[in-house]
């Protein structure tokens, strides 16, 4: 008797009314909020050799490409990074001003468990951290139970957008 | 002569020497200088030059991305074009030492999922128990969970299958590097019979707020009704092996991950004949478990409540018609240059008789470290100590390593 009940579970749901992979936060509309009046011309910062192995040391493995885009006005810049949480990719906007975190948010997130990270109470932790010479955050973050993977994702981003942030010349 | 006099006489003959031969191509150097105009020609030909190495190296770079973000990537995926195809895994290997000494790789674990579509995709965990299945051998070949889950919109998705069911800490995640002490805890394995899983479907809620919500209608247990296992709840896990499903159940759960570091569940669940008709009268059970699971900074703390009642004669005859566990963990734990330390102690408590006027609880207290090389690795000892009304006591040492991918 239970058991027909699930079957009437799925009565309704048709493939045309299912969503796609779920973006919070476009990335231009992540740049805009960054940046708020004029998002500075897009820069690659290229992975040579003498980043490499501190980029191993945060991920844990080499960064998915040779070069990353990013975007450098001033003392504030702006760092749009993937790291894998369970399955997927997490895809991530990092701002730094002053070499500590000024914001972080999920832009896109395509995993089925560990939506928590994308909350506010979650990421807001990560404000006015910044990194030390291990590599490693100042500041302890809190996990989120069930979504150790995504939140261990997200700390190595953060790490690794501080890196990145601080081999990169300042601009006007 | 003086060797200071030689010297002077040598150096003022090369600074002449050295003064001429500037002057002298020097003025050929002017001779050959190009003029203003043919430098700016120059100029913009190399201008030309570094702006078509520009392109040719903003091309490359693209290319490079691609070539690094396709499927066949050894190493990551990406947002576009991502594997849809995942392989994971766990395992751990046990080393107890108490009245007799055993060592035992207890799971080893393959995880495998992959996406049908941005919306629909399947869940699978194939576990070896004990390392060796077969007739007469202590191991099993075991598919945990094969599940399918379609998100229906950004907060409601429901899924079909063979899955976890939704209650406590550890039974739907428990890689060996997500715990405190080498084997699971005594209630989570004796009250809530982790791992635990069952066939139907199920619907899972998100909120804003930080609350979600399972509610899920799946194939029961099946317990024995007589000898020495009789209502033993952990004993009626059918497996979804051929198994009986003529009396389903239904289990909600209600959690609140709405703060960093904390957890909050309770979930019940219903079953109207737990001795799916193996008595004349229906034995219908009730499972409700409680528990808070928080880390904030070093400190943790996990604390669980579960109870089954249990209804007929057969059951309440042998005090099975209430089985009860609690426990309390709290932890602390260090990071080093070296990797992560952790202390804990667990006091655990359960009673799978309760029902009867005789002493039947058992009394555990679990003292240990954990130490995480890396966060997927784990290296565990621990003292146990049990106090069983009915079979005495027993102290052990566990030695444990764990690992997740």
């Amino acid at each position: 008797m239970i058991l027909l009940l699930g079957s009437h579970l799925f009565t309704g749901v048709t493939a045309s009314a299912l969503p796609k992979e779920t973006i919070y936060l476009e990335p231009t509309d992540f740049l805009s909020e960054v940046f708020e009046i004029k998002v500075p011309a897009p820069q690659m910062l290229w992975l040579t050799k003498d980043l490499q192995p501190s980029v191993q040391q945060i991920l844990g493995h080499p960064y998915k490409t040779l070069r990353i885009r990013y975007w450098k006005k001033a003392t504030k810049s702006a760092w749009i990074l993937e790291e894998i949480g369970k399955f997927k990719p997490i895809t991530t906007g990092i701002a730094i001003n002053s070499r500590k975190i000024e914001t972080i948010k999920v832009l896109i997130y395509r995993e089925s468990h560990g939506w928590e990270i994308k909350k506010s109470f979650f990421t807001d932790q990560f404000k006015e951290v910044e990194l030390q010479e291990n590599l490693k955050l100042n500041q302890r973050i809190d996990g989120i139970s069930g979504a150790t993977l995504s939140v261990n994702a997200l700390k190595k981003l953060s790490r690794l957008a501080l890196y990145l942030d601080s081999k990169v010349p300042e601009s006007n | 002569m003086k060797l200071e006099n030689k010297c002077g006489i040598i150096g003022k003959s090369l600074t002449l020497g050295s003064i001429l031969a500037s002057i002298f191509s020097g003025t050929l150097f002017a001779a050959e200088m190009p003029s203003r105009e043919e430098m700016w020609g120059i100029i913009q030909k190399q201008q030309a030059q570094i702006d078509l190495l520009t392109q040719k190296v903003e091309i490359t770079g693209e290319a490079i991305d691609k070539v690094q973000s396709s499927p066949s990537s050894s190493y990551s995926s990406h947002s576009d074009s991502h594997s849809s195809t995942s392989i994971g895994g766990y395992g751990e290997l046990h080393y107890n030492m108490g009245e007799s000494d055993t060592i035992d790789f207890h799971r080893f674990v393959l995880l495998g999922s992959h996406e049908f579509s941005d919306r629909i995709r399947l869940s699978t965990e194939l576990e070896i128990e004990h390392a060796l299945a077969g007739d007469g051998k202590e191991g099993e070949v075991e598919i945990e969970q094969a599940y399918l889950e379609f998100d229906l919109n950004d907060s409601l998705t429901a899924k079909a299958g063979l899955f976890l069911v939704p209650v406590g800490i550890i039974n739907e995640i428990h890689e060996p590097n997500t715990f405190f002490g080498v084997e699971r805890n005594p209630i989570e394995k004796n009250i809530i019979p982790t791992t635990w899983w069952e066939a139907g479907a199920g619907l899972n809620a998100k909120f804003d707020n930080g609350f979600s919500t399972d509610i899920a209608v799946h194939s029961g247990l099946m317990v024995d009704t007589d000898g020495k296992k009789a209502f033993n709840i952990r004993s009626g896990r059918q497996k979804v092996s051929n198994a009986e499903a003529s009396d389903g159940a239904i289990t909600g759960r209600v959690k609140w991950t709405g703060a960093p570091g904390i957890e909050v569940g309770l979930t019940g669940q219903y079953q109207q004949d737990i001795a799916q008709g193996k008595l004349s009268d229906d034995v219908d059970a009730t499972l409700i478990e409680l528990h808070t699971s928080i880390q904030r900074g070093a400190f943790g703390l996990r604390a669980l409540y579960a109870r089954w009642d249990l209804s007929g004669e057969a059951a309440s005859a042998i005090g099975a018609d209430e089985q009860f566990g609690w426990y309390v963990e709290p932890s602390w734990t260090i990071e080093s240059d070296i990797g992560e330390w952790g202390v804990f102690a667990r006091l655990n408590q359960y009673d799978t008789s309760a029902g009867s006027g005789s002493d039947s609880k058992v009394e555990e207290l679990d003292l240990g470290i954990n130490y995480w090389p890396h966060e997927n690795v784990v290296l565990k000892v621990d003292y146990q100590t049990i106090d069983s009304d009915s079979d005495g006591n027993e102290d052990l040492i566990n030695l444990g390593i764990g690992y997740h991918f």
